[in-house]
């Protein structure tokens, strides 16, 4: 088997490549990100799903409200506690959270989350707090 | 058997560099399209599909076009065949892949293409397009693959092989049928809405896709130790020279009935082509070209004496190729927008980077179809030998 | 290798058990999370409905381009609709021609009035009953909607392939050719634009609609547009086509569109 220092070497350069992400920031663990509520926000209390439903599926939620808008014509949204919204990212959601890059932006840049719902939907302007 | 794609004389290896090369660099240009968007092309509000899909048109019939090895040769027990189905297979395997990129570089979200399968639409030609076309992309590798395997093994080739060999005849010819009626059911194209489209598809296929072949096992011929055989390019060469007939007479046909009915809405298409219209005459020349090659291709391969010269026959080969090229690509996409519904004339010229992404596109299909080449020819000499 | 019978139904016992355990696990999970009520999804109480949305357009009233402009500006402002100098990339959801680029193949200008032959046609999307483009989508990002027969872009799922811009008879349709931000006057805050690579037309105003208010063209026309319910007889729109001599573009080809022209 002369083959042996070949193979010993390319398993070596792959372990490395492989784990590059873990040896190359090893000890530059970074906490996770404080999100930034704006003070509409803060005011409103509750979004549209409780707190730990939209961290985990807004944008199931937001696929939802696509669909219902887009697809069947329906606009509003009726929560399980009665409250009703107009199902609009920008102006529903971003309406109450107007600080995108201090509060969504936050998040998706830490999960290095790109969605592109923002090449057509508008932001609001970066001058509101 | 991909080992023997693998290795080869310097000459081979000059080829393969230079096709990556110029894939390469398709690539690059591509890059730049994503980023900016198909206005890098020179497609307009009423051209919305051009050379890209002119391509992709006009290999789809290529593609097809190997189904006139195939079917003598399995169907009808043409034995003489049995030395260049499998160069047919896989020309045919190439030029899907090429079908298929092209799509893929025409669209705008390249992205979302797998929309298509997500959710399924029956009434949608382009959903039933992609269907048979990577349907039959996987049946010539099937098929070629197996066959040659087992020719090289010296065996008979897997019983299981025929139905799909059997499948892959009206299949090929479903290819086509199906691009042309992506075409020939939209109201609003007067210059597509004919019933002839369809004939007029698979009779320019299979001109051109064997006039190809042919070609390919001349080169064959000079830079290996394989010979497809004179008889085999003769037998091709009269397909050619038949189905070059028939789509010329189909498209007189066409001529015809604008003319005779004098109808401005069917006249106007062909008008523009032709003679140009309200001033708009780019394509002129080159359908009078296109027509041209094709009557020489008609002449060269009629002719006894020029079809059994082989450097008349090369030249017929080519007249055809390029005037199908012409007539079947961007001839047909141009004419069937322009006039547009509203009846104004906007032009469309393919811009350079959009020729460059295409040359890219050629490259990667020539690659595919050297590689593949590469191994039949080898095993055929190591069968021999 | 213990290869026996035995051996084989045990493994697939194991697996049967392996792969049956988490859906089982799940559906038990379950129970423990069940939600309070369900979330209801409808149209606002200032909805406007129809079965079918038509528009009849008086073309008498319109006597120059300046009748023109306000509509073409209300409806591609408040879209967001891209301006481009360069024509190659032009984006339009409504515009005017010329009566035969209008009507163009069903009829001819000869020996009409002038009148008629320089009167500005308004055109946009027929939002046609039996429409050729949704029947060429592969995707069915342009559907048309039961709810109210309004012919739809859903921008989320076009692939941008334009074959629905090449079934339509009528020229309705524009290609995103490049990203269209740049390009917007003015930029309304409340409405999307659409990205590079997608295919746009007249929605008919569907956000509109939704909150009880006419398409923009219509309300910008001061009364020479109007819009109603094709199939509800007792509409403006059918009471219109009842009264005057109306015609509607290349009816011939069977896509039966929704706008009207009174001539």
């Amino acid at each position: 088997m002369n083959d042996k220092k070949w193979i010993i070497t390319g398993v070596v350069v792959f372990l490395l490549i492989v784990l590059f992400p873990f040896w190359y920031n090893r000890g530059k663990a970074v906490p996770p990100p404080e999100v930034k509520l704006t003070d509409k926000a803060k005011a409103a209390k509750e979004c549209v799903m409780s707190k730990d439903y939209i961290r985990a599926e807004h944008m199931r939620l937001l696929d939802l409200w696509r669909e219902s808008v887009v697809r069947q014509g329906d606009r509003v949204y009726t929560n399980p506690k009665g409250k009703e919204f107009v199902m609009s990212l920008s102006n529903t959601c971003l309406d109450c959270h107007s600080n995108k890059a201090e509060f969504c932006d936050k998040c998706h840049n830490y999960a290095s989350v790109r969605p592109y719902c923002w090449d057509c939907h508008i932001e609001p302007p970066k001058e509101k707090s | 058997m991909l080992e023997l794609a693998i290795k080869g004389s310097k000459r081979y290896y000059g080829w393969m560099a230079v096709l990556l090369g110029l894939a390469g660099i398709g690539f690059l240009v591509y890059l730049k399209q994503l980023d900016f968007g198909l206005g890098i092309t020179g497609m307009n509000r009423d051209v919305t599909w051009g050379f890209y899909i002119a391509n992709f048109t006009f290999l789809v019939g290529v593609a097809a076009g190997g189904v006139m090895v195939v079917l003598p040769y399995y169907l009808h027990d043409y034995k003489a065949y049995g030395k260049v189905t499998i160069l047919g297979e896989f020309l045919a395997i190439a030029s899907v892949v090429m079908c298929i990129t092209f799509i893929l570089v025409d669209l705008g979200q390249p992205m979302r293409v797998m929309n298509v399968l997500l959710y399924p639409t029956p009434n949608s030609v382009l959903f039933w397009d992609t269907i048979v076309l990577n349907g039959y992309l996987f049946l010539n590798l099937i098929i070629g693959w197996n066959v040659l395997e087992a020719e090289r093994q010296g065996v008979h080739y897997q019983s299981w092989l025929k139905p799909l060999i059997y499948i892959s005849i009206p299949w090929a010819v479903s290819i086509h049928t199906v691009t042309a009626y992506l075409y020939c059911g939209l109201p609003g194209r007067g210059f597509w809405l004919t019933a002839i489209l369809a004939p007029r598809f698979l009779s320019s296929a299979f001109a051109s896709g064997p006039a190809l072949l042919i070609l390919l096992c001349l080169v064959i011929r000079r830079v290996t130790n394989y010979d497809p055989g004179w008889k085999q390019i003769q037998s091709l060469a009269v397909t050619v020279a038949y189905a070059i007939c028939i789509n010329v007479f189909f498209l007189l046909c066409e001529v015809f009935v604008a003319f005779y009915s004098q109808i401005p809405e069917h006249m106007d298409h062909l008008k523009y082509l032709f003679v140009g219209l309200h001033g708009h005459g780019a394509y002129v020349p080159w359908m009078w070209a296109s027509m041209t090659l094709m009557v020489i291709g008609i002449i060269l391969l009629v002719n006894p004496v020029t079809r059994k010269n082989e450097l008349t026959l090369i030249a017929a080969c080519l007249c055809v190729f390029f005037g199908c090229w012409i007539d079947k690509g961007l001839g047909m996409i141009s004419g069937g927008f322009v006039p547009n519904p509203l009846h104004e004339v906007n032009e469309y010229i393919p811009t350079p980077l959009e020729g460059l992404i295409t040359i890219g596109v050629y490259a990667l299909g020539f690659f595919v179809l050297s590689i593949l080449f590469k191994i039949a020819v080898s095993v055929k000499e190591e069968v021999r030998a | 290798m213990d290869t026996s019978r035995r051996r084989i139904l045990q493994l697939l016992g194991l697996s049967a058990a392996a792969l049956a355990a988490p859906p089982v696990f799940n559906a038990l999970a379950k129970e423990a999370a069940a939600p309070a009520a369900e979330p209801k999804i409808g149209p606002g109480n200032e909805a406007l409905k129809a079965k079918q949305w038509a528009m009849v357009i008086d073309t008498r009233k319109f006597k120059s381009e300046a009748d023109v402009e306000p509509l073409v500006e209300a409806c591609h402002t408040i879209h967001n609709v891209p301006h481009f100098d360069f024509k190659r990339w032009e984006i339009k959801w409504l515009w005017a021609t010329e009566y035969q680029h209008a009507f163009s193949g069903t009829t001819s200008t000869r020996f009409i009035p002038d009148a008629v032959a320089h009167r500005p046609f308004l055109v946009l999307c027929n939002h046609c009953e039996n429409p050729p483009c949704v029947r060429a989508c592969p995707t069915q990002a342009t559907f048309k909607r039961e709810s109210d027969g309004i012919v739809m872009m859903d921008f989320h799922r076009c692939i941008g392939c334009r074959f629905c811009m090449a079934a339509c008879p009528f020229g309705a349709r524009s290609f995103n050719y490049r990203d269209p931000r740049p390009f917007i006057k003015e930029t309304n805050q409340r409405f999307p634009t659409r990205m590079k690579g997608v295919v746009e037309k007249c929605s008919f105003c569907v956000e509109r609609l939704a909150e009880g208010k006419m398409p923009a063209c219509v309300e910008a026309s001061g009364g020479k547009l109007t819009f109603g319910d094709l199939f509800d007889e007792g509409s403006e729109v059918r009471k219109l086509i009842q009264t005057n001599f109306t015609i509607r573009r290349k009816v011939n080809l069977g896509t039966e569109p929704s706008v009207y022209y009174i001539v």
